[in-house]
């Protein structure tokens, strides 16, 4: 009985541990660009539905060529991960669409069902009904 | 008086009794103009539909947009979902 408590202690500080380096490891990962990160908080940029970044109001260059610039790597990671999951691009792309959207966070803006830019609220994003 | 009185009545069904020469008669003509006529016939149809006929097409004014994403299935998206996920974690400066 007290050794098995004690293993169950073990499991919990093992599983502790895997957590808190995860902690540390994460921010480790390359962040957003502040310049990105700008304008998603202020709505110039928004997700679009089909798993691609958006200009939201006017296009000027500096803003033309960060979305460009995002959308090229975007497309890239799709098109690796569509291919070892023998989707096409669209289908893979849509997909990481809904989950972009899913973590969209208040103030930024997305794009509806519809078709129209929207920002986001406190509640759940309107999406596509195919989205898990 | 009923119903189905009321109403004009068409002619009896009847059939056109073949002719095995056609409506045209072939009496007097050639063997080339009976191998002619019918092409020249065609000739003055296919006339006649190229100047009465033509249809026209208008340019629409708003671009045509193809929508792809109806062909994906919800299927397709929930296998996708956890690797996209991962996908989009580890490219966080991109997302």
């Amino acid at each position: 009985m007290t050794h098995d408590i004690f293993r169950r202690i073990g499991l919990l500080v093992a599983a502790a541990s895997v957590l808190a380096t995860g902690l540390v490891a994460a921010p480790a990962l390359a962040q957003r660009d502040p310049a990105y990160e700008a304008a998603r908080s202020s709505g110039k940029v928004g997700e679009k539905m089909d798993g691609y970044l958006g200009i939201v109001g006017a296009a000027d260059p500096a803003l033309q060529k960060l979305v460009d610039d995002i959308n090229i790597r975007r497309r890239a990671v799709y098109a690796d991960r569509a291919a070892s999951e023998g989707a096409t691009l669209e289908e893979y792309a849509f997909t990481a669409g809904c989950l972009a959207i899913q973590r969209t966070v208040p103030g930024e803006m997305y794009q509806t069902p519809g078709g129209g830019w929207v920002k986001r609220g406190p509640g759940a994003p309107q999406r596509d009904p195919r989205c898990p | 008086m009923s119903a189905a009185s009321l109403t004009n009545r068409t002619d009896p069904a009847h059939m056109v009794p073949m002719n095995g020469a056609g409506a045209i008669p072939l009496r007097g003509m050639g063997r080339l103009e009976q191998v002619l006529k019918p092409l020249l016939l065609h000739a003055a149809m296919l006339g006649a539909t190229m100047v009465g006929g033509c249809v026209t097409l208008e340019a629409p004014d708003q671009p045509i947009v193809i929508e792809l994403n109806i062909n994906i299935t919800q299927e397709v998206i929930y296998r996708l979902a956890e690797d996209a996920g991962n996908a989009i974690e580890e490219n966080a400066d991109i997302f």
